[in-house]
């Protein structure tokens, strides 16, 4: 505020009330009060001592605001006060939505059961099933953040100002948030390098996103998981060898698939704040 | 409450109406236009939206909470032009929605769930807690405001929906069948709100009920086969009807009468 404050004179002719100050006056000192603590600080000091100036005169401000006071309590004391928030709502739900956790447990432990065979598993073949899954994983996490079918309310969503590109990254973010670490300890164990799964990882999430701003994010997770089980998968589990495309050879292409998959993400941005990237 | 006033409040309003669209068409899957060549012109006051089923209604509503994009013709909210690939933030912080399908979260209370719209449509933070306080309370849910969803009614359901719709204090509120599910007290009770909303927004109400429109719309559009059949006050919905049409309502006299003209019926319903 400025440096101004109200002069003692205006104080004291409000705590008097009547005639003693002009209505603008009034406005102008309420206005100046809401907002300065120094003269709240004086307008109580001078409540206290007209009060206690006009208690030798007789009935007086205090004993008025007492009955009020006395009358208030007991209502006061049955109100009941808000119920403490809990932590989900206030903080996770800007993250993810309820209908999203139930998908993200399924997609971790199915890591982890992966992970599990690989290490039974470890001599008889030299392919990773933690390799094999990690990039499709967060694609199914991303499709259940943004999904017709599986997020009730994804029409209200879509209506409202923060939809679009800022609350999908969002929500793609806590997929990998939750997926990343769960991944790069099974990437360890089976002594994989860590650009080997990230990168498609990535690559397939941001493809995800970009195809999903075209014809619907549900489907365009539907297609990338169908392209990568008959291009990468079936061959690989057939000849059992992993396939070029895993190799440390490949990671520039990779690089590649998710620089294009952010250009196309961020030059449609306004694809996600309407009902067709839901489908 | 006291609250400061903005310049934002005080600003003159650049425009006449709150929604206005001249030739506007909305595409609905490869073919079918739902709406078709509409000309509307709508300002402060309850709209009711009028028509048989398919008439093209719930899609006009998700075009103008610019969920839709319009295939064809101009659609002007609050004076900005819609559609092109923007994302109309500044403009959807001041439209309220209630789809048909008004789809929650089960695991949220009812206070966590408007507080949530709240947060996506980018209430103020500070703000929050009384604009949810105060939407709950409109809507008569302050008492069960901190039960969970799954325990709800299909009527207090649809409550928590109109509440979450003028959480952020809208504009335009757009409410695509929001009596369905609600008992005949609570309709009364609904129809205040629209009432009292009416003074200072525009509404418009999707609804299939005749009775709701009458009591407590200023204004009528009558809509088939994606285009405006009817436009005006409930009388001249009524005077349009004679006693040879069907109905058991001066309105649904009209109703049937203004239907009955150019347009055919796919159906015998």
């Amino acid at each position: 505020m400025s440096g101004e404050h109200a002069s003692m004179r205006i104080i004291d002719g409000y705590v008097r009330g009547g005639a003693d100050i002009a209505a603008d006056e009034v406005w102008a000192v309420e206005a100046h009060l809401e907002e300065c603590r120094v003269c709240r600080d004086r307008l109580s000091a001078a409540v206290r001592a007209q009060a206690t100036a006009a208690a030798v005169r007789g009935p007086d401000v205090a004993a008025l605001v007492d009955t009020v006071w006395s009358g208030l309590e007991p209502q006061l004391a049955a109100t009941v006060p808000m119920p403490r928030r809990r932590f989900w709502s206030s903080r996770l739900s800007k993250w993810l939505t309820p209908t999203m956790v139930p998908w993200l447990a399924m997609v971790a432990s199915v890591t982890l059961l992966a992970l599990m065979l690989d290490l039974v598993d470890a001599d008889s073949g030299e392919v990773s099933l933690v390799l094999l899954l990690a990039p499709v994983l967060p694609v199914l996490g991303v499709a259940a953040s943004w999904s017709r079918g599986l997020d009730p309310a994804y029409e209200l969503t879509a209506s409202v100002p923060r939809a679009g590109l800022h609350l999908v990254l969002r929500r793609t973010t806590s997929v990998l948030v939750v997926l990343v670490p769960v991944l790069s300890v099974g990437g360890w164990t089976t002594g994989v390098t860590a650009w080997q799964w990230l990168l498609p990882c990535l690559a397939f999430t941001s493809a995800t996103l970009a195809l999903g701003g075209v014809i619907g994010v549900n489907r365009a997770a539907v297609a990338l998981v169908t392209v990568w089980a008959g291009v990468i998968v079936a061959p690989t589990l057939a000849t059992s060898r992993t396939t070029f495309a895993l190799q440390t050879d490949g990671l520039s292409v990779w690089g590649l698939i998710l620089a294009l998959g952010i250009g196309v993400v961020i030059a449609r941005k306004g694809a996600y704040s309407v009902l067709g990237a839901h489908r | 409450m006291m609250r400061a006033v903005s310049v934002a409040d005080i600003a003159p309003t650049p425009y006449a109406w709150q929604i206005r669209a001249a030739g506007l068409k909305v595409r609905v899957g490869r073919k079918r236009m739902a709406v078709d060549g509409l000309d509307l012109s709508l300002g402060t006051g309850v709209h009711g939206l009028l028509g048989p089923n398919g008439a093209g209604k719930t899609t006009l509503i998700r075009a103008l909470a610019t969920v839709l994009r319009p295939t064809e013709g101009t659609l002007e909210l609050l004076g900005e032009p819609v559609g092109g690939r923007g994302e109309h933030r500044a403009l959807r912080r001041r439209i309220g929605y209630l789809p048909q399908e008004f789809g929650y979260y089960k695991r949220f209370t009812v206070r966590e769930f408007v507080e949530y719209m709240a947060w996506l449509k980018e209430v103020p933070k500070a703000d929050i807690p009384a604009a949810v306080q105060r939407a709950v309370e409109r809507v008569g849910l302050a008492d069960r405001a901190d039960e969970r969803m799954k325990a709800l009614s299909g009527g207090m359901v649809r409550r928590v929906g109109i509440a979450q719709a003028i959480v952020n204090d809208p504009t335009i509120l757009l409410l695509d069948e929001p009596t369905v599910g609600l008992d005949p007290a609570q309709r009364l009770r609904f129809r205040e709100l629209l009432q009292e909303l009416g003074m200072d927004t525009c509404v418009l109400v999707s609804t299939h009920l005749v009775e709701d429109v009458a009591a407590a719309c200023t204004d009528v559009v009558l809509f088939a086969q994606g285009r405006l059949v009817f436009q005006g006050t409930p009388e001249g919905l009524a005077a349009a009807g004679g006693p040879e049409h069907v109905g058991d309502s001066p309105l649904e006299r009209g109703y049937s009468a203004l239907l009955q003209g150019p347009v055919k019926h796919g159906g015998s319903w």
